[in-house]
C-alpha cells in the first residue's frame, strides 16, 4: 500500500513562552515492509531541528525554538509503502535485547487481575497462541474509545473500565504479555482508517516470541498490523514513545491539537 | 568482637608485632596526652563548622548544622601496602569502565554467558534510554570511590563500587589541612603523600576527556542547588577548580550544544562534573514528569557535544547485586584474577544462599540491594531478635532483593574515645580517577570510622567520623606538602 | 559570573536594604506616634502604609490602623510579603544560593537578622518595637560594613546595584507621601512647619546630623528636599542612589566587557540628575517629579534584570 500521512500538532500557550525544546518521534523508519518514500516536518516558527537517535533506537528529532512563543505547530507530511507481512517483524534495526522490555513502567505495572486474566488466557497453549488470544480477548472486552487518551490512566486502572482507546488497550496487552513471560512493548505510528481525520495518532504493541522474532499486535482490531499500519518509535509504554515530549520555559498552561490523516495515496 | 579485630597501628593480641614504620606513631600517641589530642580534635571540629563543613540526614530537621566527626588520629598505609592496593584498584577501575563499555555497547559480556542476563537487563540500574551512545573517549566512571576493608596485615577486600557520584573527598582534603595545622610533628616523623593536588588532577582529566576538538573546554560542576546534603563538597570542588558550580536552571541546551546562562551572555560548556542523579539530567529522557534536569543535555550528550562525568547509567556497575560478579567482570575484562578480592557474598536469589542465609542470619550482614548509606541493613550479630525476625520474614518474601555477606572482624585504628584512646572499626574509600591517559590514585583517601565500641556501622549518618589517612612515600620519592598555597619542602631530617 | 548567581546577589541587596527602610521608617512612627510633644496617632501610622504602598494590603488583614496592628503588620507579619520578617527571608534565602560568594561576616549578619524573630514574642509596646527595629539596623549595619569589607569584584558590585536601586525607590517614595500629607494642594513650601513630621523623614534616612551640618537655617522644608533628592553627599539620597547605580553599572561593564540598555539608561537618568536644582522641582510639581522618578526607577530595573540575564 502506498499510504499518505498528514499529522498537524499544535501547541497553543496561555503565556508566551521563553524557549522550548521538544524531543520528536515523529520520523518511521525503513524495513523489510515497510519504506518511507517522502517525508517532511516543517515547523511554523523559528527553530533548529536536529537529527538523532535514541536509546530505544528511534529516530527523534531535536526541537529548539527561542521565544517568545505564544504557540508552535508541527506539521509532518509524508508518505510510506508498506507490504503485508503476517505481523511479523523483518529488517527492525534492533538495539536492545528482547529481556529489557519485560521491565514494568509505571503507566505498565504488573496488575494482579490483568495477570489473571492472561493465565487464563495462555493456559496450555502455545506462547503465539496465547498472545494471538490475549490479543482477541482484548479487542473483545472493550468498546472503542476513539477520544484522546488521559496520559495519567495506567494500564491497571484502564482494566477496570468498559471501553478503551488504542493506548490503553496497547498498554494493557503488554502487561499482560509480560506476566506470561513475553517482552512486550508499546508502538506509536499510524493507521490508516476508512474514517476522516483522527485527533491522536495510532499506538498498538510488539511481543516477542522465541524462534519468530517480534510481532506485531494491535488490540484495537483484534488482529496483528497489516498494511495500514505505519510504526514510528517503541519503547516500554506509550509516554516513553510519545510523538512529542517536551519542555517549555515560561509560565501558564498549553492547549494541544492534533490532526492526523492518513489515506491510500 | 573488637578484641578479635587486628588494629593496623598496636598489631593483634597475640599476633605478629605491628610493623616497625608504625613504631613512631605508636610513640607520638604515647607521648601526647589525652587531652591535648582532644584539644587539637576540637580546634579542628571548629573549623569544619566555620567552613560550614557539614551534611544532611534525611529526616533531620537541624541537618545543614550538622558536621561529621573527625578524629585526630591517623591511619596510615605504608608504602608497599599503598603499591599493592593502587594495582588492585587500577585493575577494577579498569575493568569498570570496560564493562560499561561494553554493557551499553555490543554486550559481550552477556553473549559469552559470564554474566546472567536477566540480572542486567532487567536491572532498573541498566539503562536503555542511553544504549547505544559511547561517551568522549569512552571514558564512564571518571571519579570511583571503591570502599575498602581490611582483616589483616595483608588482607584487603572491596566491600562496594562507588561508580556513580562517590563522594568524601572534601573530607580527604579538609582532614588533611587539619592534620598539617594541629599535628605538624607528625608530617616530620612521616614523609606523608600530598593529597592536595587532587583539585587538580581532577581538572585534567575532565579536560582530557572533552569532546574532540575543543581546545580550552569550558568545565562546570552541576549541583542539585543549596539543600543537598553535599552541597559544601559540590562548592568546595568547583571553587578549589575554579570553574563554575551550575544549577540544571544556569545551563540550556540548544543546537544539540550546552550552554551556561552568564551575565555576559550564554558561554558553551564541554565537561559537566554532575553531582546529581541521572533521573535528574533530562526530563525528555528520564524523568517525564521531573520539571528538574536540563532538557536536551542527553540529547547533547549523544551528539558527542558534552562530556558527562560520570557518565549516565554506571549505576549499573556499582549495583550490590552485580557485586558479586565482579571478579568474574575483572577476570573477563583484563584476562587475570582481580587482585582486590571480594568480601564473598551470598546471593539469595539462589536458593541454596537463601538457605544458608536464613539458618545463619545472626552471623551474616545482610544488605538490601538497592539501599545505601547504612540504611536497609542487618548487622547479624548486633541485632535484636525483632530485627532478625524482621528480616527472615523480607528475606522469604523478596529474597531476589537482598544479598548478605560474613560479618567482617574489620580493622580497628586507636581512635579518641570518651574514655581516651581505644580501638576503632574502620573502613576505606580511595578515589580513583580515568581520564583519556589512563587511570590513577590519588595517594590517600578517606577512612571512616565507626564510633561507638565495637559498631561495625561507619556511614556518617548512623554516628561515623572520618580520620586523616597517611600514604607513607618511598624514600627516594620527593617530599612535598602545601599548606595554603606555599609550598614547604620537608628534609628527612626529622 | 552565572546570571543567577548575579540575580540572587542583586535580590539579597534589594531586600535586605527594604528591611532597613522598614525598620527605620518604623522607628520613626513611633517616635512620631509616641515620643513627640503632640502625637500623631492614626495619620501617623497610616503614612506608614501608603509609603509602602499596602493601604490595600494592610487592609485585608482586618485590623485597624493603630499602633500595634500596623507595626506588628510591617514587621513580623509573615503573611505580608513586605514585612521585615520576610525581607530578611528573602534576603537570606538569596544569600544561601549564594553562601560561598559571601565572606563569612556579611553571611553571618544575614543569619542573626533572620534569627532575630526567631522565638520572639510580638513586639507590642513601643519600646519592644523600638528595641526591634534597633537589633534590624544593627545586622543590616553590620552587612553594609562586612560588605565594603569584602573584594571589590562582581559579587559585591551586583549586592551595591540591588541596595541602589532599592534605596532610590524607598526614599522618593517616601518624600512623595511625606510631603503630600504635610502640604496639601494649594499650600506653600515655606509655610508653617511641622517639626515633628519633617524629624520623621530626616530618622527614617538617617540624615538629622547631616541636615545640621549642611544647612545652618534651621528645619526649612526647602532644604529637606534639597537633601533629599539633589545631594550626592548624603547616602540615601535619589543624587547618591542614582551616582552609585552608575558608577557600579560601569564597574561591572568594565569586567564584562559589555554596554547595555542598563548602562545607557542610568547615565542619562544620572547626567539629568546633575542638571536638577531642587528650588525648580519643587516649583514645577515635586509629586510629578518623584512619580517619575520611581517609574524610571522601575524601568532601570527591568533593564538590570534584561541586560545581566536574570530570567
Amino acid at each position: 500500500m502506498r499510504l499518505s500521512i498528514h499529522h498537524r500538532t499544535a501547541y497553543r500557550f496561555t503565556a508566551p513562552q521563553a524557549r522550548l525544546v521538544q524531543m520528536l518521534r515523529l520520523t518511521p523508519q525503513n524495513s523489510h515492509d515497510q519504506t518511507v518514500a517522502r517525508w517532511r516536518i516543517d515547523v511554523d516558527c523559528d527553530a533548529l531541528l536536529r537529527e538523532g537517535r535514541d536509546g530505544w533506537g528511534n529516530a527523534v528529532t531535536m526541537l529548539y525554538a527561542e521565544g517568545p512563543l505564544d504557540g508552535i505547530e508541527i506539521a509532518i507530511t509524508g508518505e510510506v509503502l508498506t507490504s503485508h507481512s503476517d505481523g511479523v517483524l523483518h529488517g527492525v534495526h534492533e538495539t536492545l535485547p528482547p529481556p529489557v522490555f519485560l521491565r514494568a513502567t509505571p503507566a505498565t505495572a504488573p496488575d494482579p487481575a490483568i495477570a489473571a486474566w492472561a493465565a487464563e488466557m495462555a493456559s496450555g497453549v502455545p506462547m503465539l497462541t496465547a498472545l494471538h488470544r490475549i490479543n482477541a480477548g482484548v479487542h473483545a472486552r472493550f468498546a472503542p474509545d476513539a477520544g484522546r487518551p488521559d496520559p495519567e490512566l495506567t494500564a491497571g486502572k484502564a482494566w477496570l473500565r468498559e471501553s478503551a482507546t488504542a493506548r490503553d488497550a496497547a498498554q494493557i496487552f503488554a502487561v499482560a504479555a509480560r506476566s506470561i513471560g513475553a517482552p512486550a512493548r508499546y508502538v506509536s505510528g499510524y493507521r490508516c482508517l476508512a474514517r476522516e481525520a483522527r485527533a491522536t495518532p495510532h499506538g498498538w504493541a510488539e511481543a516477542h516470541v522465541d524462534g519468530l522474532g517480534w510481532v506485531g499486535f494491535d488490540p484495537d482490531t483484534g488482529l496483528s498490523p497489516e498494511e495500514e499500519h505505519v510504526r514510528v518509535a517503541v519503547a516500554l509504554d506509550a509516554v516513553g514513545a510519545a510523538p512529542v515530549a517536551g519542555s517549555r520555559l515560561g509560565e501558564g498552561d498549553e492547549r494541544l491539537d492534533v490532526e492526523v490523516r492518513v489515506s491510500e495515496a | 568482637m573488637g578484641q578479635d579485630a587486628f588494629d593496623e597501628i598496636m598489631g593483634t593480641t597475640g599476633g605478629p608485632p605491628p610493623r616497625a614504620e608504625l613504631a613512631a606513631l605508636g610513640r607520638w600517641l604515647s607521648v601526647t596526652s589525652d587531652t591535648e589530642l582532644r584539644r587539637r580534635q576540637q580546634s579542628a571540629e571548629a573549623a569544619f563548622r566555620q567552613l560550614g563543613i557539614t551534611f544532611a540526614v534525611y529526616g533531620d530537621s537541624d541537618a545543614s548544622e550538622r558536621i561529621i566527626p573527625f578524629d585526630i588520629v591517623p591511619r596510615v598505609f605504608l608504602h608497599d601496602e599503598w603499591a599493592r592496593l593502587s594495582e588492585g584498584l587500577v585493575q577494577r577501575v579498569e575493568a569498570i569502565n570496560a564493562f560499561l563499555d561494553d554493557i551499553y555497547g555490543e554486550r559481550r559480556i552477556l553473549s559469552e554467558g559470564v554474566l546472567p542476563a536477566d540480572l542486567i537487563l532487567s536491572n532498573p540500574q541498566f539503562r536503555p534510554e542511553i544504549a547505544g551512545i559511547r561517551p568522549p573517549h569512552g571514558v564512564w566512571a571518571h571519579i570511583c570511590g571503591i570502599d575498602l576493608v581490611r582483616t589483616g596485615p595483608d588482607d584487603f577486600f572491596v566491600l562496594e563500587d562507588n561508580a556513580r557520584t562517590p563522594s568524601g573527598v572534601s573530607y580527604m582534603l579538609e582532614n588533611r589541612e587539619a592534620m598539617l595545622r594541629l599535628c605538624p610533628e607528625l608530617f616530620r616523623e612521616f614523609r606523608v603523600a600530598a593529597v592536595d593536588s587532587y583539585p587538580d588532577r581532577l581538572l585534567e582529566v575532565m579536560k582530557s576527556v572533552a569532546p574532540h576538538g575543543v581546545g580550552a573546554p569550558t568545565c562546570v560542576v552541576l549541583t542539585p542547588g543549596h539543600y543537598n546534603s553535599a552541597y559544601y563538597e559540590h562548592s568546595f570542588l568547583a571553587d578549589s577548580m575554579g570553574i563554575e558550580l551550575v544549577e540544571a536552571v544556569d545551563l540550556v541546551v540548544d543546537d544539540d550544544i550546552v550552554w551556561m546562562r552568564t551575565i555576559a551572555g550564554r558561554v558553551k560548556v564541554d565537561v559537566i562534573y554532575r553531582r546529581v542523579d541521572d533521573d535528574f539530567l533530562d526530563p525528555l529522557v528520564f524523568r517525564p514528569d521531573s520539571m528538574l534536569g536540563v532538557p536536551g543535555l542527553i540529547a547533547a550528550y549523544a551528539a558527542g557535544n558534552v562530556a558527562i562525568i560520570n557518565a549516565p547509567g554506571n549505576g549499573i556497575a556499582d549495583d550490590k547485586a552485580i557485586y558479586s560478579y565482579m571478579p568474574d567482570i575483572v577476570r573477563f575484562y583484563s584476562g587475570g584474577e582481580a587482585k582486590l578480592p571480594n568480601v564473598e557474598t551470598w546471593r539469595c536469589r539462589e536458593p541454596e544462599a537463601l538457605k544458608y542465609v536464613l539458618d545463619h542470619l545472626d552471623e551474616v550482614v545482610v544488605k538490601l540491594v538497592d539501599g545505601s548509606g547504612g540504611y536497609g541493613m542487618l548487622v547479624g550479630p548486633t541485632a535484636s531478635k525483632a530485627e532478625i525476625a524482621a528480616f527472615r520474614a523480607a528475606l522469604v518474601a523478596e529474597p531476589h532483593r537482598y544479598i548478605a555477606q560474613p560479618t567482617l572482624a574489620l580493622s580497628t585504628v586507636p581512635t579518641m574515645a570518651e574514655r581516651g584512646l581505644a580501638p576503632r572499626h574502620v573502613d576505606f574509600r580511595p578515589f580513583v580517577l580515568t581520564g583519556s591517559k589512563g587511570v590513577q590514585v590519588v595517594p590517600g583517601g578517606l577512612t571512616r570510622v565507626a564510633l561507638r565500641e565495637g559498631s561495625l556501622v561507619v556511614n556518617s549518618s548512623q554516628g561515623g567520623g572520618t580520620k586523616d589517612s597517611f600514604v607513607l612515600m618511598d624514600d627516594a620519592a620527593p617530599m612535598t606538602q602545601t599548606i595554603g598555597g606555599m609550598t614547604q619542602s620537608m628534609g628527612g631530617g626529622a | 559570573m552565572l546570571s543567577r548567581t548575579a540575580s540572587s546577589l542583586y535580590w539579597l541587596g534589594r531586600y535586605f536594604e527594604r528591611a532597613d527602610f522598614i525598620a527605620r521608617l518604623v522607628e520613626a512612627t513611633v517616635r512620631l506616634d509616641v515620643l513627640s510633644a503632640r502625637p500623631a496617632g492614626q495619620a501617623a501610622w497610616a503614612s506608614a502604609l501608603t509609603v509602602t504602598e499596602t493601604d490595600a494590603a494592610f487592609g485585608a488583614t482586618g485590623g485597624e490602623i493603630r499602633r500595634r496592628d500596623v507595626a506588628r503588620f510591617l514587621t513580623v507579619d509573615p503573611s505580608h510579603p513586605g514585612s521585615i520578617i520576610r525581607c530578611t527571608e528573602m534576603a537570606r534565602l538569596n544569600a544561601r544560593a549564594v553562601r560561598t560568594a559571601l565572606t563569612r561576616e556579611a553571611w553571618a549578619a544575614i543569619n542573626r537578622a533572620w534569627l532575630i524573630f526567631e522565638g520572639r514574642p510580638p513586639a507590642d509596646d513601643p519600646t519592644a518595637v523600638l528595641n526591634l527595629v534597633d537589633a534590624v539596623k544593627t545586622e543590616t549595619r553590620g552587612f553594609e560594613g562586612a560588605v565594603h569589607r569584602m573584594l571589590r569584584n562582581q559579587t559585591t558590585w551586583f549586592i551595591r546595584l540591588g541596595q541602589a536601586i532599592e534605596r532610590a525607590d524607598n526614599t522618593a517614595r517616601l518624600l512623595d507621601v511625606k510631603y503630600h500629607i504635610l502640604l496639601p494642594a494649594g499650600e506653600r513650601v515655606g509655610g508653617v512647619v511641622d517639626r515633628d513630621q519633617w524629624t520623621t523623614i530626616l530618622q527614617t534616612v538617617s540624615a538629622v546630623t547631616a541636615y545640621r551640618w549642611l544647612y545652618s537655617d534651621g528645619l526649612q522644608p526647602a532644604n529637606v528636599i534639597d537633601l533629599l533628592v539633589a545631594r550626592g553627599e548624603l547616602p540615601r539620597s535619589l543624587a547618591a542612589s542614582v551616582e552609585e547605580t552608575v558608577d557600579v553599572l560601569s564597574l561591572l561593564a568594565r569586567r564584562t566587557g559589555l554596554h547595555g540598555e542598563a548602562d545607557r539608561m542610568a547615565r542619562m537618568r544620572a547626567t539629568r540628575m546633575a542638571r536638577t536644582r531642587s528650588g525648580e522641582v519643587i516649583a514645577s510639581g515635586l509629586h510629578q517629579f518623584l512619580q517619575s522618578f520611581i517609574h524610571e526607577n522601575a524601568l532601570l530595573h527591568g533593564a538590570i534584570g534584561r541586560q545581566f540575564k536574570f530570567g
